[in-house]
């Protein structure tokens, strides 16, 4: 195929669904953004996007399910141990000293981060003065999120996450098996809040005191990034916690100097006092 | 006269650290096309690959961060459980999707999205393995007019992934570890 031509109608799809359907891909990077749309091209029986491009357009229902191979998806309960070890043992001490607690997990998709969190702040005794926003800009992620359920072949990498994270409990007193899925407990839902959020369009909407965005900026170009950091900063107050993928990092932002190193090993950063 | 490449994509698995430490070893300080190394690893994460092949090798090794940025004379390596793919601007960004071939990184997806991003200006090379992750970047890579080197299969620890490779490209060169090494020196 034509290079020239498959980024030009990649470049139409995305302005595309940005004017129909309010949804901002146009500053996703686009290597990834091509593999998965190359496998939404199959799943749609198309030839070109450009063919996507007009029945995206013309049928309202492809969008939702275009968007699950739009954004990505993956992850698992207390995905890269270490990281959650740091906030438990360096990021709570601090949050303790705190009467009520809001924390934001952007681009939550299907919900693995929110709830390893909620069991975390549990474990830690602060789940009942603490909000969660568990924010995507994907409907059907949101309704998978808070069905809380998961395969049960995946359960035994959860349960060794959660140990290896330093986890006082048994990651077992938190779901039930049923018919191959382990369904999590609707007492960890009391208090979350799912909500649709975009990083691309929407604005601040709370201050809050942990935000933490594992492997969501990789899938943005560097505009995006830094607009999304801005939000962050601005979401945060003095001394406020951000915590990054084990591969992501703020060096490359034009906000860096918003920000100081906190544990940087497990890119955890905290927000820097306005002069 | 034929093009230089301005990037170099490799990948290995079975028998990876041996392969890449002697090619590595053999190189002049500092200079040529930027390379970028996809090697499957068992998700041992803390392992320091990255580390144990600077040791051996003259140009500084560098594990992917996002959106990293090529630099000339520099070696990359994909960190674990991470693809990395080429951006449009040719920095390196990182993608936790699902496996491809089993594999994250996969080799596929590195040389697909270099092969889309530097088209002719662009070198692969397979090397060992015991699976048929990257036979069909090359032959992408191959498609879209740049070049490709494969591992002589009886030299490699584990001839399944250099076969593969040749399977689906016959008209990729077919060299010797040693070879490689100075094909690298001299032409890139």
């Amino acid at each position: 195929m034509n290079k020239k031509t498959h980024d030009i109608e990649l470049r139409l799809l995305l302005e595309a669904i940005y004017l129909k359907y309010h949804y901002d891909f146009r500053d996703y990077s686009s290597a990834s953004l091509k593999r998965r749309l190359a496998l939404a091209l199959e799943r749609f029986d198309c030839e070109t996007i450009s063919q996507l491009q007009n029945r995206v357009l013309h049928n309202e229902e492809t969008l939702p399910e275009l968007l699950s191979y739009l954004t990505v998806q993956v992850s698992e309960l207390f995905r890269d141990p270490p990281y959650f070890k740091a906030l438990r043992e360096e990021v709570i001490p601090h949050l303790r000293t705190y009467p009520s607690l809001k924390v934001w997990i952007p681009g939550c998709a299907n919900g693995e981060e929110v709830y390893s969190m909620v069991i975390l702040f549990r474990e830690a005794g602060l789940e009942d003065r603490t909000i969660f926003y568990a924010t995507d800009i994907n409907a059907e992620a949101l309704k998978r999120a808070e069905a809380g359920r998961y395969s049960l072949d995946r359960v035994g990498l959860f349960t060794e996450n959660h140990r290896q994270s330093g986890g006082t409990t048994s990651l077992s007193d938190y779901y039930t098996a049923a018919y191959g899925a382990a369904i999590f407990d609707k007492s960890l839902k009391k208090r979350i809040v799912f909500s649709d959020h975009c990083l691309a369009s929407d604005a601040v909407f709370a201050e809050v005191h942990l935000i933490s965005c594992r492997n969501v900026l990789i899938y943005f170009r560097k505009e995006l990034q830094d607009r999304a950091i801005g939000l962050f900063r601005n979401s945060l107050p003095r001394n406020g916690f951000l915590g990054l993928g084990a591969k992501e990092s703020i060096r490359f932002s034009s906000h860096v100097g918003g920000f100081v190193d906190f544990n940087p090993t497990e890119r955890i950063y905290r927000r820097r006092g306005d002069l | 006269m034929s093009i230089k490449p301005e990037v170099v994509v490799m990948g290995a698995s079975a028998g990876a650290i041996e392969a890449i430490t002697e090619i590595l070893s053999g190189l002049r300080e500092r200079t040529g096309a930027p390379i970028v190394i996809v090697v499957h690893m068992p998700s041992a994460k803390d392992t320091h690959l990255a580390t144990l092949l600077q040791n051996r090798c003259s140009r500084p090794i560098i594990e992917v961060e996002d959106k990293q940025p090529l630099e000339r004379g520099h070696v990359y390596l994909a960190p674990p459980d991470y693809h990395v793919l080429v951006e449009d601007d040719t920095s390196l960004a990182l993608s936790s999707e699902e496996p491809v071939n089993y594999s994250r990184p996969s080799i596929d997806v590195l040389f697909e999205s270099a092969a889309d991003v530097f088209s002719q200006l662009i070198l692969g090379i397979i090397l060992t393995g015991a699976n048929q992750d990257g036979a069909k970047g090359l032959r992408e890579i191959l498609d879209v007019g740049g070049k490709a080197l494969i591992q002589e299969p009886t030299e490699a620890h584990c001839r399944a992934m250099p076969d593969a490779a040749i399977a689906t490209c016959p008209d990729a060169r077919v060299m010797s570890l040693r070879e490689i090494s100075q094909y690298l020196n001299e032409r890139i």
